[in-house]
């Protein structure tokens, strides 16, 4: 592929993906917004992490499929537990890591 | 009035030094996690024919995992500009919620600090950010530090894997687990009452169901709004049962 083309690929790819990051933060962060905009955004983190991680240990991609006992799922309760009791982000990294290694190692 | 201004700058200096140290400390678990990513992201655009040059403009210009690697298929595979930039745009439009949700705490931003912020939104540092920005103990600067030394941390590990990083061996000390993990602790810090764990419970299961009935990842976008709409219906809900006005 020629350098010119490649690199409008690249542009065009960088625009469509920094225009949403983009619009929402230019267009919002300066004024009052609704007290019910608030509460909704609020739930938004969480409904956005829970999406990801539930995805990401339940299911197997391409082809997608259920998998609800897999290691990464395994993993994630006692890691989870980790995070709840400690609340430390670094710490809970650390033994999800150590515990991933392990699982893959011996299970 | 020399020593005052010798003073103000050295505060100034003082100020900067700790919103680099304290970004950085909260920037370190992305970076761990981006590097096992970053360095099979490289090793796969090498080996689809593009040069560690190549590699660093896109990281740089996306910066976005996913996406990246759906772009670099599809490259190989010939397909048209057009094609890819739609692909992108639909992968990355989860982006927009989370844009939305930084905006909150970033009213007193000017313009051009949110153009220069927005650039660095991701599922990671925007799930850091957020953490952080909810205990109360962060600014805009430091929030600007997570999201330019993880796009650091991106471009430096994509280029080394396309430099080769297959001496690197795969699934070394499960740091493949690092940003599972990660989330994981993220996810709990915004676990702060029933409504939470409701809303996350609700998004997690629609976000599985989706995902398996629709190809791509706009289940990510889908689930959360659904699931976000719904605990808030249902905060109301009790909040007027309880007789509690809510403007």
């Amino acid at each position: 592929m020629s350098t010119d083309r490649y690199l409008f690929t690249v542009l065009s790819m960088g625009l469509v993906t920094y225009i949403p990051r983009w619009f929402p933060l230019f267009f919002l962060a300066r004024r009052r917004l609704p007290q019910w905009l608030i509460e909704w955004l609020d739930l938004i983190p969480v409904a956005i992490l829970s999406a990801l991680i539930f995805a990401d240990l339940f299911t197997t991609q391409s082809p997608g499929r259920l998998d609800l006992f897999q290691i990464k799922s395994l993993v994630a309760l006692p890691t989870f537990l980790f995070a709840l009791k400690t609340r430390s982000l670094g710490g809970t990294v650390i033994v999800g890591m150590s515990l991933y290694w392990l699982a893959d190692k011996f299970l | 009035m020399l020593k005052l201004r010798s003073e103000i700058g050295f505060d100034c200096e003082m100020k900067f030094t700790t919103t680099l140290i304290e970004g950085f400390k909260a920037a370190w678990p992305i970076c761990m996690g981006y590097f096992p990513i970053g360095l099979a992201f490289g090793v796969l655009a090498q080996k689809a024919g593009l040069r560690p040059i190549e590699i660093a403009l896109m990281s740089v210009f996306v910066f976005a995992g996913s996406a990246q690697f759906i772009a670099v298929s599809m490259l190989s595979s010939g397909a048209a500009v057009m094609a890819i930039a739609m692909t992108t745009f639909i992968v990355n439009l989860r982006h927009f919620l989370m844009s939305s949700s930084l905006a909150v705490y970033l009213q007193r931003a000017d313009r051009k600090f949110l153009s220069l912020f927005a650039y660095g939104v991701t599922d990671e540092s925007f799930a850091v950010n957020m953490a952080k920005f909810r205990e109360r103990e962060w600014d805009k600067g430091r929030a600007l530090v997570v999201n330019h030394v993880a796009n650091a941390a991106w471009v430096i590990s994509t280029v080394a894997g396309g430099y080769g990083g297959e001496f690197i061996p795969a699934g070394s000390f499960g740091i493949d687990y690092a940003l599972s993990a990660m989330f994981l602790a993220l996810l709990v810090f915004q676990l702060r009452g029933r409504i939470y764990y409701i809303t996350g419970i609700l998004a997690g299961a629609l976000a599985v169901v989706l995902s398996l009935l629709i190809p791509g990842n706009s289940y990510v976008v889908l689930a959360s709004v659904l699931a976000a709409t719904a605990g808030f219906c249902l905060r109301r809900h009790v909040q007027r049962k309880k007789g509690i006005h809510v403007n």
